[in-house]
């Protein structure tokens, strides 16, 4: 898609990313041709189940996987620079001020023996070269705006004195302390209980919208993605399978797998007497099957679908899918819609 | 909000694939015979046992007989190691002693394991006052660095190998009881156990046929390392002359008969502790492997 | 509880197990056979003279008000007199503690400098090449006899190249720094396997967590992100499995000094074993006994220090 037309350039262009870890197994594609856009100031999120390569995506872009995985192809633009290609210190630069992230486990993602303040303090410390009392400063103000309370005593506060949902807030502190333009969040709720789920994702929300910085916002939680982002990406055994505003997706999903998730959420307005489950279990990424990766577990597949693994086409502005039976999707609704 | 996760939407119905890509991703650990170090291990202690019990087969010299005519010679086709300054040659010396010193320290690292576990079990099983005895007990042992404790012992009972037993026993009980407590305090609050107890098992019975089993893994790899630990310690009395006595070949006697002579004919003493080394090495191989082998998960 | 609480009921908790070192020091010492006062009088020994010594020892009395007197003298700092030198324990004991004390400082300083690039390289990739190497090479020296290795550098470095003394203390600093190395060198190489080995598991487990990768993707820089990310937590469970390796560490100085001729006290015991010296060995033996128990403290101190979620338990 050629940018010359577009009003302002994504804040990030993620193109045909492949990202493949080494296992005992074998070469486990985790992430297998994925490509996303972010504009600036908007959230998009990025939704699959667990060992979808959503994790993976991310890391891939602020070049902190695990060991054991590399990036093997693609882009990721940022400002028109390839991180994929930067040197580790290079990289280092990037992370902070341009790009931070924040993690799902927050007691296992702070430093036990740091205290909590020097630890919000190290970015501004390191990337913005303030002196020990200005960045201290600047954690304690940190801390004030994501709503931890009397931060002047608990900035010298360690992770285990803090609860769960403070400590996020310490995460949410850490990504903010020198202004990024984007936020990557790796399921940032999924351990917090749910009322503070909701008080932590109010948070991350009103601050993004203040600060204009962008999201990536990874779950497995539809209802999540419905109240934060604008657009999503729907992620299956390492490839994108649908995308589109969160609006669209979400009412009227293109993929089956889409349509699965949608129906396995419990709809308080709607209670059904059982929760439709996805039959199967997601596939082996070592050795994926042949054709769409989903038709296994598909009630739609034909005999096309397991042939050619199906491209991620445009349908509509801008909602895509790569499902090439689509149109089953919008019949199903609609008989489920009579139905009721 | 929902907090319902799509991973449990998917995952449910048929299971079979599920199973079989779980067996799939079984770590290939779990057979003994693919873990390099534990072969290695055992090869190497393998052949060095074999050596010392085909003694007579490989060497026709008796390691005590002196010959005044013949000491201190170097590497021949007559004696393969030299002799040492009383004649005695070198190589049946190291096969002779070798019999000597791994027998007392197989021999010897069963004590301790006995007397260890058993009181590691009173202590962890029962708790109370047994427990606070017992542990008393061991840290007023741990309290004596090992060696000191041995020597003195040692020098109290009178040289010579049932001293040795005696002073290891005495001292080396604790590692086993230490592990042993803590595998129990942790394996008593399995529910097997409950179940056993509720059944009206005696403590006996639980203790030794439910528990027991599981926990003593880890006392047994403790004991790879603890055989190589008596080694040393064997090694080192008779270096000191506390251990076995003269005229008895070992490799400890071997190594110090040889420290005057290191400069002129350093194998003396050179080879005796280069066994002792690969020795040590074989059974922490074999340590490490079985550790490896036995570990949860992973 | 704050810092000087817990050391203070740690030291109350080691009373009685300081005591019970005493107890078997003691009766230890007091179960070898042969006679003292025998060993003294030599060819002078009638039964007379033997009766005398006894008395003028106390030995004729029961054990236990035996040991009551031992207890009696010890609280006074009077740790009995040596049968062979005639001079007050006391003083031997404290002329030579300097020697031994700076070998086992020494010893675990060489082992630190040494364990710790090592275990870095090992856990940097692991099951790579230069792990397998890191982590199978130390495993020579769990079976390295101590005096045997000692001979060999003796031999080979003292004697043939000449680059250290063969034995003694050496004086002044830089004396003792010279003189000491090659004991403090093997005493270090038997501890190494143990340390390098700790530090490798710690530093992995250290590696995988959270929380480094948090400190990589705010984009903390190497050196930084080793050290007080990485090494800070690593050393935690080390310093534990230091401090219990601490009674090796004391055990193996013993041989080291006799081989060296380091006037230390693992020496004089020796010495004094075989001379039937029995309160210089009774004192040593106690001195080793309280020493490690102290040292078990101050590990226990350093680790509650160096760990804040263990601070404010029990």
């Amino acid at each position: 898609m050629s940018g010359g037309d577009r009003v302002s350039q994504p804040l990030l262009q993620v193109s045909d990313l492949h990202v493949q870890i080494a296992s005992r197994r074998g070469i486990v594609r985790a992430v297998d041709g994925v490509s996303l856009e972010v504009p600036a100031g908007e959230a998009v999120g990025l939704v699959g189940e667990s060992g979808s390569g959503k994790s993976m995506t991310l890391r891939a872009i602020l070049g902190v996987l695990p060991a054991e995985a590399r990036v093997t192809a693609g882009q990721v633009l940022l400002d028109g620079v390839d991180l994929t290609q930067l040197a580790n210190n290079q990289l280092n630069q990037i992370r902070g001020p341009k790009i931070a992230m924040i993690f799902q486990e927050p007691m296992s993602a702070l430093n036990p023996v740091m205290r909590v303040g020097s630890q919000i303090a190290e970015g501004p410390q390191v990337h913005l070269g303030m002196n020990r009392r200005q960045a201290a400063e600047r954690a304690i103000e940190l801390m004030r705006r994501v709503g931890i309370p009397d931060p002047e005593r608990r900035y010298r506060s360690f992770p285990h004195e803090f609860s769960g949902g403070m400590r996020q807030r310490v995460m949410i502190a850490i990504a903010l302390s020198c202004e990024p333009s984007l936020i990557l969040c790796d399921e940032p709720t999924t351990a917090l209980d749910v009322t503070i789920q909701d008080q932590i994702l109010r948070l991350l929300t009103r601050l993004c919208r203040e600060s204009g910085t962008s999201l990536v916002f990874v779950t497995h939680d539809l209802p999540v993605v419905a109240q934060v982002c604008h657009q999503i990406a729907v992620m299956y055994a390492g490839r994108i399978v649908e995308r589109g505003s969160v609006q669209e997706v979400l009412t009227q999903p293109w993929h089956p797998y889409t349509l699965g998730l949608v129906r396995s959420a419990p709809d308080v307005d709607h209670p059904r007497s059982s929760l439709a489950a996805i039959p199967g279990a997601p596939p082996s990424l070592v050795s994926p099957p042949a054709g769409c990766r989903f038709h296994p577990r598909c009630k739609f597949a034909e005999q096309d679908c397991t042939v050619t693994e199906p491209p991620l086409r445009l349908i509509d502005a801008g909602h895509a899918t790569a499902c090439l039976h689509y149109e089953r999707c919008l019949d199903e609704l609609r008989t489920e819609g009579a139905d009721r | 909000m929902s907090a319902i996760s799509l991973s449990a939407g998917a995952g449910a119905g048929d299971s079979a694939p599920q199973a079989a890509a779980a067996e799939r991703a079984q770590p290939r650990r779990h057979h003994w015979y693919r873990q390099p170090a534990l072969i290695a291990g055992i090869v190497i202690i393998g052949l060095i046992l074999l050596a010392v019990i085909a003694a007579p087969l490989l060497t026709s010299w008796n390691p005590d007989t002196q010959n005044l005519n013949a000491t201190l010679e170097g590497f021949s086709a007559h004696h393969w190691l030299g002799t040492d300054q009383e004649g005695r040659d070198t190589f049946a010396r190291l096969l002779y002693g070798g019999r000597v010193d791994l027998q007392v320290a197989f021999i010897a690292v069963l004590f301790p394991f006995v007397l260890g576990t058993i009181l590691g079990s009173l202590a962890g099983y029962f708790g109370g006052w047994i427990d606070l005895i017992i542990m008393r007990l061991v840290d007023i042992v741990v309290a004596f660095p090992f060696f000191v404790l041995i020597i003195a012992l040692v020098f109290v009972l009178g040289p010579g190998e049932r001293s040795i037993y005696i002073a290891i026993t005495l001292v080396g009980w604790v590692s086993y009881a230490r592990i042993i407590r803590g595998e129990i305090l942790v394996a008593k609050r399995q529910e097997y156990v409950l179940a056993a107890q509720s059944g009206g098992l005696s403590n006996l019975r639980i203790m030794g046929r439910h528990l027991l089993p599981n926990v003593i893994t880890q006392a047994i790899i403790y004991a790879m390392s603890d055989i190589v630990q008596d080694i040393l310690a064997i090694v080192t009395l008779s270096y000191l002359g506390l251990g076995i006595q003269p005229p008895a070949a070992d490799w400890g006697t071997m190594i110090s008969d040889g420290q005057n002579f290191l400069t002129t004919h350093w194998q003396l003493t050179t080879i005796p502790g280069l066994v002792v080394v690969v020795t040590g090495l074989g059974l922490s191989l074999i340590g490490d492997g079985l550790a490896d082998l036995l570990r949860p998960g992973q | 509880m704050g810092r000087m609480t817990f050391v203070f009921r740690r030291l109350l908790l080691l009373v009685p197990t300081v005591l019970g070192v005493t107890i078997i020091t003691f009766f230890m010492i007091h179960l070898i056979p042969g006679d003292p006062a025998r060993t003294i009088l030599g060819i002078h020994a009638t039964p007379r003279a033997i009766a005398i010594l006894h008395r003028e020892w106390g030995l004729d009395r029961p054990l236990a008000s035996q040991y009551w007197l031992f207890m009696d003298r010890l609280v006074h700092g009077n740790l009995g007199t040596s049968l062979y030198y005639g001079v007050p324990v006391a003083g031997l004991v404290t002329s030579h503690l300097p020697a031994t004390l700076w070998l086992i400082c020494y010893a675990a300083v060489i082992a630190i400098v040494i364990s710790v690039p090592l275990a870095m390289i090992a856990a940097s990739r692991k099951d790579a090449v230069r792990d397998h190497i890191v982590r199978a090479v130390p495993l020579l020296g769990l079976g390295m006899p101590a005096f045997w290795l000692a001979l060999i550098l003796q031999t080979t470095l003292a004697l043939k190249f000449r680059l250290f003394p063969v034995s003694g203390y050496g004086t002044g600093f830089t004396g003792h720094l010279h003189s000491m190395f090659l004991p403090a060198l093997t005493v270090a190489i038997a501890l190494c396997p143990v340390v390098i080995r700790s530090l490798r598991a710690s530093m992995l487990n250290v590696l995988g967590a959270d929380f480094v990768t948090t400190a990589r993707a705010k984009g903390v820089p190497g050196p930084r992100l080793f050290i007080r990310h990485v090494l800070r937590n690593a050393v935690i469970p080390a310093v534990t499995v230091m401090g219990i390796n601490i009674g090796f560490l004391i055990g193996g100085t013993l041989i080291v000094e006799q081989v060296f001729q380091v006037p230390g006290i693992g020496q004089l015991m020796i010495n004094s074993i075989f001379q039937r010296d029995f309160d210089v060995v009774q004192a040593v033996a106690l001195v080793f006994g309280v020493g490690v128990v102290l040292v078990n403290l101050l590990t226990d101190v350093a680790y509650a220090s160096l760990d804040p979620r263990v601070r404010f338990d029990r």
